[in-house]
C-alpha cells in the first residue's frame, strides 16, 4: 500500500522539477541566513554559556535532520482548514486504514528530506573543526537520536491538530509551536528554569536538538538526556496517537 | 483621493473582524522577543556592550523590531502574485483607481491596524515582562514615527516590486520567500546592522534593507544620535524615491504584456 502511494507521489512530484529546485535553494538560502546570524554574533564574542561557535553550529546541523525528517512526514500544519473545515477527513474515514497514517502518505514531501543533508554537511563542517572523532556506534545511535527527534516533534504537532477535534479554534497555534521549536535549536541551558523545563518535559523541543547533539558533543554531564531522546519520542509520538483515536471517535461519533 | 481612504477603512475593518488573531499573534511575537532576548543575553554575558549597544538597549532594539514589524509588514507580494496568476488583475486595471496605490493603501489599512492593536499592546505587555527600557524624549518618538513611515513604504515598495515579477517569473513563490528570508537578516530584525564585519556594512549601505528594521530601531533605542537619526531618515527617504522608478518602468512592462497576451 505504501509504495503504490510512493509511487504516485513520486509521478506527480517529478512533473514540477521546476518547483523542487527552487523550494529547495529558497531552503538552503533560510539555512544559509540561519548559519550567518551565529557567525556575525560569535564574531563579537568566544563562547555562549560555555559553548563554542563549533559547537553551536553543530548543534544547528544537528537540529536541521530531524527537523526535514517532521516535515517530509508530518505536513499537518494545515490539517484544520483542510480536513475538517473542507470535510477531507470524512474521505479519509471511509477507507479501512488507520486515518492518521493515511494523512502522513497524502501529506508525504520527500524532497525535504534533502534538507538533512544540508544539517549533516553542517555537523560534519563544524565536526571537523572541534576534531570530533566517528565511532563505529555513532551512526547507529545518529539515526536513533534523528527519529526520536522527528517523533517528538511530530508527536507534539499532532496533538495540537488533534484540538481541530475538540474546538473550533483556528489554528494559529501552529506557528507558535513552530517560533517555540526554534528555541531547542540553542543550547537549552540558555533560557531560565521554567522554560528550560517546558522545553524539556512540556513540549520537548530541546530533545530535537541540544540533547542529542550534545552525545555526539562529548558532553558527558548531558548524556543521560541524549540517550532519553527515542524514549521521549516514542512515548510523545504514543500519547499523540492516543489522544487522536480518541478524537476521531468524537468526530464520528457527531453523525460525520 | 476620497476613495483610498475609503480603502484604509474598509481593510482596517475586515482586519478588526479577524482581532482573536493578533491577540494569538501578540503571544506568538513575545515568545519570539523571549527567544531572542535569552539569546542576546547568552552573548553578551558579563560584557558591558557591544559594538556600542548595551544589554538593555539591546533587549529594547529586539522588541521594538518585531513589535514595528507588524506595521511595516504586509502580504502584498504573495496577494499580487496570487491574483496576477489568478488573472484578476486584468478586471483590476479597468477601475477606476490605481491598482498600485489601492494596493499599498491595503497595506497602509492593515499596518496601522496591527499598529494600534498589536503592535502598542505588544510593546506594552513586553515593557513587563522584559527588561527593556524606553526614554520619555519626545522628540526620539516623533523621529522614530517618520522613520516607521518611511519604513513601511520601503518595505512595501519592495513588495509591490516582488508582485510585480509575477507577470515575467509565473511561479515566484520561491522569490518570494527568499525575499523574506533575506530581508529579516539584512533589515536588521534579527541583527542590528553594526554587527555586521565592516566590508558587509559598506555593502548593506547601498542597499535599502537597514531602512526597513535597523534605522527606526536604533533611533527609538537612543543607538543613534539626533544627528545620526536625522541622516537615517533622509537615506529612507531617498530610497523610498528610487524604488519609485523601477516599479513604474516594470509596472508599464507588466501591463504592455497582459494587453498582449490578450487579457
Amino acid at each position: 500500500m505504501f509504495f503504490q502511494y510512493l509511487s504516485q507521489y513520486l509521478k506527480t512530484r517529478l512533473q514540477y522539477r521546476a518547483d523542487i529546485f527552487v523550494e529547495f535553494f529558497s531552503d538552503l538560502l533560510s539555512q544559509a541566513i540561519n548559519l550567518i546570524f551565529i557567525l556575525v554574533v560569535f564574531g563579537h564574542t568566544n563562547l555562549l554559556n560555555g559553548w563554542s561557535r563549533d559547537e553551536i553550529i553543530f548543534i544547528y546541523g544537528f537540529f536541521l535532520v530531524p527537523s526535514a525528517v517532521f516535515s517530509a512526514f508530518f505536513n499537518i500544519w494545515d490539517f484544520n482548514e483542510r480536513y475538517i473545515v473542507k470535510g477531507e477527513l470524512d474521505r479519509i474515514l471511509t477507507r479501512p486504514i488507520h486515518s492518521l497514517f493515511q494523512i502522513i502518505l497524502e501529506r508525504l514531501e520527500l524532497e525535504s528530506l534533502l534538507g538533512a543533508l544540508t544539517g549533516i554537511a553542517v555537523m560534519f563542517y563544524a565536526g571537523n573543526r572541534l576534531d570530533l572523532s566517528l565511532h563505529w556506534f555513532d551512526p547507529f545511535l545518529f539515526i536513533l537520536f534523528v527519529i526520536g527527534g522527528a517523533l517528538v516533534y511530530g508527536g507534539v504537532f499532532i496533538m495540537i491538530a488533534c484540538i481541530s477535534f475538540w474546538a473550533d479554534a483556528r489554528t494559529s497555534l501552529m506557528p507558535m509551536m513552530y517560533n517555540i521549536s526554534n528555541y531547542g535549536r540553542y543550547p537549552v541551558n540558555i533560557y531560565n528554569k521554567l522554560i528550560r523545563f517546558v522545553l524539556t518535559w512540556v513540549l520537548p523541543f530541546a530533545f530535537v536538538g541540544v540533547y542529542p547533539a550534545a552525545f555526539f558533543l562529548g558532553k558527558k554531564e548531558w548524556f543521560w538526556y541524549s540517550f532519553l531522546t527515542p524514549v521521549i519520542g516514542v512515548v510523545f509520538f504514543l500519547i499523540a496517537v492516543m489522544i487522536w483515536n480518541q478524537g476521531v471517535k468524537k468526530y464520528r461519533g457527531a453523525g460525520n | 483621493m476620497d476613495k483610498y481612504l475609503e480603502m484604509i477603512r474598509i481593510r482596517f475593518l475586515m482586519m478588526l473582524a479577524y482581532r482573536t488573531n493578533y491577540y494569538t499573534g501578540i503571544l506568538i511575537y513575545s515568545i519570539n522577543i523571549g527567544a531572542y532576548y535569552f539569546l542576546w543575553s547568552a552573548i553578551y554575558g558579563n560584557k558591558e556592550q557591544i559594538v556600542g549597544l548595551s544589554v538593555t538597549q539591546m533587549t529594547t532594539y529586539v522588541a521594538v523590531s518585531w513589535m514595528a514589524r507588524a506595521f511595516y509588514f504586509n502580504n502584498l507580494d504573495r496577494e499580487m502574485a496570487l491574483e496576477i496568476m489568478e488573472g484578476k488583475v486584468a478586471v483590476e486595471l479597468i477601475r477606476p483607481y490605481n491598482y498600485l496605490g489601492m494596493k499599498v493603501m491595503q497595506g497602509l489599512g492593515e499596518g496601522i491596524f496591527r499598529l494600534f492593536f498589536f503592535s502598542a499592546p505588544g510593546l506594552i505587555i513586553v515593557y513587563f515582562v522584559f527588561p527593556v527600557k524606553f526614554t520619555w524624549d519626545l522628540s526620539v518618538w516623533g523621529l522614530f514615527a517618520i522613520s516607521i513611515l518611511l519604513s513601511f513604504f520601503i518595505n512595501t515598495e519592495l513588495n509591490l516590486l516582488t508582485g510585480i515579477t509575477t507577470f515575467f517569473i509565473y511561479n515566484n513563490s520561491g522569490l518570494i520567500r527568499a525575499k523574506r528570508v533575506v530581508i529579516d537578516l539584512f533589515s536588521g530584525l534579527l541583527l542590528p546592522i553594526s554587527f555586521f564585519p565592516g566590508w558587509a556594512q559598506a555593502v548593506m549601505k547601498y542597499l535599502p534593507f537597514q531602512g526597513i528594521s535597523y534605522f527606526p530601531s536604533m533611533i527609538v533605542t537612543k543607538g543613534f544620535s539626533q544627528a545620526q537619526a536625522i541622516d537615517a531618515i533622509t537615506q529612507q527617504f531617498v530610497w523610498v524615491i528610487l524604488l519609485f522608478f523601477p516599479i513604474q518602468i516594470l509596472w508599464s512592462l507588466a501591463k504592455k504584456q497582459l494587453i498582449i497576451q490578450g487579457g
